[in-house]
């Protein structure tokens, strides 16, 4: 019963993700398919919890750690091209 | 006109000290679980990129004034000497050995060879990553700087 609940959050959450990369596909502004990969690599993470209460194990754990950190720089990383147009720059006070 | 992100910096402030405490926890936690040199030299590669994003490349090379291309040379030369080091006792090549020691805080410790040649592999990695971004960023900068002059 509770392996079938685990199955059913997983296939929910790989419905949620396939909607979410319709965003990004057809999305109208950069903003909204910015959104959309960030709350792609949170579903991620999500599923990893998923699969490892169901698997039983604590091996992922680090893992999400780090994807959840990647996705953040990742989501602050393309918020910034969107505001300024350059990731790295040199001097910000130019 | 070019605004500063404060929100940002600020967050950043804190952030990074998270993300290389779960860098070190990563590398030290290689030994038998997932993890290891090349997870813990991305995971502070990440935290010095989002340096880089939230300051720019001016403050970090002055808070960090190393070449990350020497960085990488000394990571790889660390992770050859240590597999170099068991030929001199006659066993091949990146043969490690481990060892029990009494050390003064910690009682019986288990210390490895392992360590230091994962300790290369993440400083060669490390190096590396920060090369690529350091490449590509003062490219794009200088770039930007000659059209205004």
């Amino acid at each position: 019963m509770f392996d079938r609940l685990l199955g059913l959050a997983l296939f929910l959450l790989a419905i949620s993700v396939t909607i979410l990369l319709h965003r990004i596909i057809k999305g109208p502004s950069m903003p909204d398919r910015v959104l959309a990969l960030d709350a792609i690599g949170i579903h991620l993470i999500a599923m990893m919890a998923v699969l490892s209460i169901s698997l039983r194990t604590s091996a992922f754990f680090e893992i999400m750690l780090l994807l959840a950190i990647l996705s953040f720089i990742g989501t602050v990383a393309l918020t910034k091209f969107i505001e300024r147009g350059v990731l790295v720059e040199y001097d910000r006070n130019r | 006109m070019k605004t500063h992100s404060m929100i940002l910096l600020t967050v950043t402030r804190v952030v990074v000290f998270v993300i290389m405490i779960f860098a070190v926890q990563l590398f030290l936690m290689g030994h038998s679980r997932p993890g290891g040199g090349f997870v813990g030299g991305l995971a502070v590669a990440a935290a010095v990129v989002l340096l880089y994003l939230a300051a720019d490349v001016k403050t970090v090379q002055l808070g960090i004034p190393l070449d990350f291309k020497v960085l990488a040379l000394t990571g790889v030369l660390i992770a050859v000497a240590t597999g170099m080091g068991s030929l001199i006792f006659g066993q091949p090549f990146l043969s490690h050995a481990f060892g029990h020691f009494a050390l003064p805080l910690f009682g019986s410790t288990e210390l490895t060879t392992v360590v230091i040649f994962d300790t290369g592999v993440g400083l060669a990695v490390l190096g590396t990553a920060l090369t690529i971004i350091d490449t590509i960023s003062e490219d794009i900068s200088e770039d930007i700087c000659r059209w205004k002059r």
